[in-house]
């Protein structure tokens, strides 16, 4: 009850603060797909400029730059399985390996494929000799040496 | 390449010293200004490492960082702050052996759910944006959104009992 009435009088606007939640647990889930943000605003009832401006205020983006952000954080995630660029680029919401390589290189300041073989090596580094991963100091006190951890 | 050296205050300006001299004051000068930089790991102690993996990566949005096998019995499993890749948090288990003799491991046990342990601060854009999601996700909240000297601040709890608090700077 307390904690309700902080949130009424910190918050007067709370039911603003759970259709912009709403939406932006909309764009997680949904990301792959065509997603058109003016349907999200139109169907949180917000028009799409104060949709935009609350949004930003949330999550300091707005929902367009939120929505490439979790396509590429999913590319991320993608590329470091081993999934080829060209399948990451249409599994995260793209239709156009040029933009989706560009945005990638925005973001994250190399390209996919630099990206992919790096966590590659890395994996294949860890998978030799997990101990390239630890700290000494974990390694010596859980006992864990190259001969015993494989 | 031009390079700008950097010398102490009391050195500054000072014309008569050669320029190798300056470098090599300069060289001294860094690293002995160079101590600790950054915090690189952290521990949380965590009673199972499966649920601790949902409740950091699916419930918080936390990256994995590293998950390896340290064989049969162990994993190295470490996450990372959205926004922070650099920081690794290692979701150390409290389990029988290693640094853990049997009598430990179970008191720690105990005080880890007893939610003895706070284990961090982590900073959010907007507290009552993310105090809704996590809620609606099934993250338990020790204390509801309250406005602090700096800003607001919650307290909430993973999946062992270790709790942190969640802010969010006034600007």
């Amino acid at each position: 009850m307390g904690s309700q009435k902080m949130e009424r009088e910190q918050y007067p606007k709370l039911y603003l603060y759970r259709r912009i939640v709403q939406a932006k647990l909309f764009i997680d889930r949904h990301y792959a797909e065509p997603i058109d943000l003016a349907q999200i605003a139109d169907e949180a009832c917000f028009s799409r400029f104060h949709f935009s401006r609350l949004f930003k205020n949330s999550y300091g983006k707005t929902p367009h730059h939120y929505l490439t952000k979790v396509r590429m954080d999913n590319a991320q995630q993608l590329l470091a399985q081993g999934v080829p660029v060209y399948d990451a680029c249409f599994r995260v919401g793209f239709d156009s390996t040029t933009s989706f390589a560009a945005l990638f290189k925005k973001h994250f300041g190399v390209s996919p494929s630099v990206y992919q073989a790096g966590q590659l090596q890395k994996q294949t580094s860890i998978a030799a000799n997990p101990l390239y991963a630890v700290p000494n100091c974990f390694a010596e006190t859980f006992g864990w040496k190259k001969s015993n951890i494989r | 390449m031009q390079c700008q050296i950097v010398l102490p205050k009391p050195l500054a300006g000072k014309k008569a010293i050669s320029d190798s001299l300056k470098w090599r004051i300069a060289v001294i000068f860094e690293k002995t200004n160079s101590m600790i930089t950054k915090v690189t790991h952290m521990c949380v102690y965590v009673l199972n490492q499966d649920s601790a993996y949902d409740f950091y990566v699916n419930k918080l949005g936390f990256k994995i960082h590293t998950d390896a096998p340290m064989g049969p019995d162990s994993r190295w499993l470490t996450v990372t702050p959205p926004e922070q890749p650099e920081l690794e948090i290692t979701l150390f288990p409290v389990k029988e052996g290693g640094m853990f003799d049997t009598e430990t491991a179970h008191t720690m046990t105990e005080l880890v759910k007893k939610g003895v342990f706070g284990a961090a601060v982590f900073t959010c854009q907007d507290l009552m944006a993310t105090y809704e999601e996590l809620k609606g996700k099934g993250v338990e909240f020790k204390k509801a959104p309250t406005k602090e000297f700096y800003g607001y601040e919650a307290l909430f709890k993973d999946d062992s009992g270790n709790w942190f608090s969640l802010s969010q700077q006034r600007l």
